[in-house]
């Protein structure tokens, strides 16, 4: 069904001036059951005039009828069960602004069984509010909360001790906390902007200084917000753009998705992970001329046509030739569980990691970490709610990634336990692939090959590594890239798998036939072996001596070595190429 | 990217992924502003198509212009609109005298009941938005109705990293919110920046206005004099006022809408 026409309208054309550059920074409150976080929230909107008519009159009331004071928390927790009992059992979002710019401020309950509201809230934030009670100074969730931001990447954070009302504002019991909890903080490389003592209930150390805590030289709550820096613009990191869907309702074929980091453009040479295609961007479509351009960059939802059509799937990444994700099937990952019933061991889970979604096993609990002691467990066979721990995952297919200290759209993942969201994490480096079937097949012929290696020297630790690009299973009839960024092949030739016995067609870069070695006759086409290296062979003579003294070859690697460096040539189709960056690459044993 | 593009990049990639995920899949049209921002950011993500049909639950108490401006824009922009009543409860004689949230539960949630059985819808993309009201506020981007239509609040899925709820029982369907995140000043904002035509109704002719539209006997007007886009910005701007402080439904009980929305309200 089509709607594109579009109805004309004249209640649009007077000159209201839109608030340009408005900038919005997102925070999270988190910290243990009772330690006020609601009640600071509530603070911050009353003393930010935000809240609207009848808000404060309505608490009032609630508050009289449940024979309490007052409680800012009200405002925020707005489910009945939620004021019935005094806790805050979901996330909210509220919205506030100072002179300076927007906040999305986000209220995350403090008790442990609503962890993962507290995540579903603490995930989308730039900073944190870690609220401390003085009194009772730092509790399991102050450090479960503490541990869980630092796995999600928040590195902003304030500590407020609040509450200090309730020792006097003493300086003195301040400062004990504030080293105790500065301990904790440091294990986990968090660096606090700053604590902030305060007393949300009655209002001190929020909007303005307090006059209670004169030995406090920093600042109130609402001046310091104002200064955390906002995430660097990360549109000129390399290109990340996960293929969210491909559309064809007219004769455009356009590639949507978000691109998660860097800057796309109109004519960009691009590589389509993990499938390995290159091709060019040939236009950024849109619907409204007004949204017309020639360059997208990150945060943009967008669309795409390419020079070259040919099959892309959701879940696939496109990026520039030069800096590609990783391509593996085995990760080392930080996770943390969530899930009603605990994480095992070779069990079959489903991973969401950007766009693509996986089946994927836990290959190994490699430690467990209790968030609110931080004492560890190695090797351990289970991964209990609330725990946070270190796991190797390895999914069915290759997948495209990143380490997540690089790209973190890229580098994050949930785990998928039947129907439900049961844990994320973010990955901290790619382990090798194994388990990989990519290779060539017809019926019970089957050929590994690793023909479409890439070969790079790193400048970084002046090695020469190779990098294994595509996984697919080719059929007969199927189309083949003969030219990588570091190999080039002729458009036909035989791929003869030495070892196994087999060789592979190739015509026209299309695959021919797949057939056993002692089925096979030599016609002067070019040979490669499965690695992508030239055969030194170029008549039936050669061709037969190659045969026999294979059959000779026992698993001894001396006479390996010398049978390899007599046929094989590795730079007659290879070439090495230097990389700058080794960290994109996985190593091989060549 | 200045904050409504990034507010329309976001509700742009959940339309895209509610496409991809649901095979029934439908979007309420209430007539309303949000739920017509919701149209046209789909017409957007869509480069234009509407891979999807439109539903408005026409309760028969609507004000009379939104259902005449409902017909224009349909044949218009040839929707593909699915309208349904609840005609067996019309017919019983349901109307807000009967009590307003009985009122709203036959009409509304029932009526809404009908059209997802009928058509077997596994996603409903709808325009609420978290500013609008507290049990709005604590909703996620995906949220799951069971079998019975019911939002099980106090035990909500983890959604992070816009990784959201796809994976669900056959029966269940998930209401998909792509302005969850916008407030009322973004959506009149947006209005503005893309020129999108909407009922005139939130005009103020004679010193009234509507701030948010329903059925006719539930839902008041304001005091406006706020007869443009711009005008409305300004006016919300210095307001003190909730926008459904004119809904009555929302006023019956302290937790109205939470228990609305509970058993299955939009």
């Amino acid at each position: 069904m089509q709607c594109r026409s579009s109805v004309k309208t004249d209640i649009c054309k007077e000159g209201y001036q839109m608030s340009e550059n408005k900038e919005t920074l997102k925070i999270v409150v988190v910290g243990h059951v009772d330690h006020g976080k609601s009640t600071v929230i509530g603070r911050l909107l009353y003393d930010t005039n935000s809240l609207p008519e009848g808000a404060i009159e309505r608490v009032k009331r609630i508050s009289k009828e449940k024979g309490k004071p007052f409680e800012y928390a009200y405002l925020l927790d707005a489910f009945e069960e939620e004021q019935k009992q005094g806790i805050t059992i979901d996330t909210t979002q509220l919205q506030f602004f100072t002179k300076k710019r927007d906040y999305v401020i986000i209220d995350a309950p403090g008790h442990k069984e609503f962890l993962k509201n507290m995540i579903s809230g603490a995930a989308s934030a730039e900073a944190a509010l870690l609220v401390i009670d003085a009194k009772e100074g730092i509790k399991e969730q102050s450090k479960r909360h503490g541990y869980i931001l630092s796995l999600l990447g928040i590195q902003k954070v304030y500590v407020i001790v609040n509450k200090m009302d309730l020792i006097d504002y003493s300086e003195e019991k301040y400062h004990a906390i504030k080293e105790d909890f500065n301990i904790f903080l440091n294990t986990l490389q968090i660096t606090p902007l700053d604590y902030i003592p305060i007393s949300a209930f009655y209002g001190e150390n929020i909007a303005s200084y307090s006059h209670k805590m004169p030995w406090y030289k920093g600042k109130p709550i609402l001046e310091a917000i104002d200064e955390i820096p906002k995430d660097k613009d990360i549109s000129h990191k390399p290109l990340r753009f996960p293929i969210q869907d491909v559309y064809k309702f007219d004769s455009r074929r356009i590639i949507v998705g978000r691109i998660e980091a860097g800057t796309l453009k109109a004519g960009d040479e691009i590589q389509i992970t993990p499938g390995n295609k290159t091709t060019r961007v040939k236009t950024i479509e849109a619907w409204t001329p007004k949204d017309q351009t020639d360059v997208a960059a990150a945060g943009q939802s967008v669309g795409i046509t390419v020079a070259d059509e040919f099959f892309n799937r959701r879940g696939e990444i496109i990026s520039h030739r030069k800096d590609v994700p990783i391509i593996s099937n085995r990760f080392r990952a930080n996770i943390f569980w969530m899930g009603k019933t605990d994480l095992i061991m070779n069990k079959k889970y489903k991973i969401k990691l950007a766009t693509a979604e996986v089946e994927a096993e836990v290959k190994s609990i490699l430690k467990v970490i209790d968030a609110s002691t931080l004492s560890g467990k190695e090797k351990a066979l289970r991964v209990r709610i609330n725990d946070v721990a270190e796991i190797i995952v390895e999914t069915k297919e290759a997948v495209a990634f990143d380490e997540f200290r690089h790209s973190k759209a890229t580098g994050r993942f949930v785990i998928v336990d039947g129907y439900d969201v049961a844990g994320g994490g973010i990955i901290s480096r790619a382990e090798k692939a194994i388990n990989l079937k990519g290779g060539f097949v017809k019926e019970n012929y089957y050929l590994n090959s690793r023909i479409f290696e890439e070969y790079y020297y790193s400048v970084q630790d002046n090695s020469i590594k190779n990098v294994q690009t595509d996984n697919k299973l080719y059929y007969v009839g199927d189309e083949i890239t003969t030219t990588g960024d570091t190999y080039v092949y002729p458009d036909s030739f035989d791929i003869i798998g030495i070892k196994d016995g087999m060789v592979v067609k190739i015509r026209n870069k299309i695959i021919e036939d797949i057939l056993s070695l002692q089925d096979y006759t030599y016609n002067k086409l070019p040979l490669i072996n499965a690695r992508g290296f030239g055969i030194r062979v170029r008549n039936q003579e050669e061709f037969n001596q190659l045969i026999e003294e294979r059959d000779d070859k026992t698993d001894n690697i001396s006479k390996d070595v010398e049978f390899s460096n007599q046929w094989f040539s590795l730079n007659q189709y290879k070439h090495i190429k230097f990389s700058e960056d080794s960290v994109y690459i996985i190593e091989y044993n060549i | 990217m200045n904050h409504l593009d990034e507010l329309e990049a976001e509700s742009i990639y959940i339309l895209r992924e509610a496409y991809k995920k649901f095979g029934k899949l439908g979007m309420l049209w209430s007539i309303g502003k949000d739920s017509t921002v919701l149209m046209w950011l789909a017409k957007k993500a869509f480069y234009g198509y509407c891979p999807f049909p439109f539903i408005h639950v026409d309760t028969t108490y609507k004000i009379p212009q939104m259902i005449v401006y409902r017909d224009k824009i349909a044949r218009e922009l040839n929707l593909d609109l699915i309208v349904h009543t609840n005609e067996e409860a019309v017919k019983a004689g349901m109307g807000p005298d009967k009590g307003r949230l009985v009122c709203c539960r036959a009409l509304k949630t029932d009526g809404l009941q009908q059209v997802v059985e009928k058509y077997e819808f596994e996603g409903l993309i709808l325009g609420v938005r978290r500013d609008e009201e507290g049990s709005r506020s604590k909703e996620r981007v995906f949220s799951e109705r069971n079998k019975d239509y019911e939002w099980d609040y106090t035990n909500q899925p983890p959604e992070l990293w816009d990784q959201f709820k796809t994976d669900f029982p056959k029966g269940n369907h998930i209401r998909v919110h792509p302005i969850l995140h916008w407030n009322e000043i973004d959506v009149w904002e947006y209005i503005l920046q893309e020129n999108i035509p909407l009922i005139d109704l939130y005009f103020a002719k004679d010193g009234k206005r509507y701030r948010s539209l329903g059925c006719a006997p539930c839902t008041g007007t304001i005091e406006s004099t706020a007869s443009t886009v711009g005008e409305i910005i300004e006016e919300l701007k210095h307001t003190k006022t909730s926008e459904r402080a004119g809904r009555a439904q929302d006023q019956e009980d302290a937790y109205a809408m939470q228990k609305l929305r509970k058993d299955g309200y939009m």
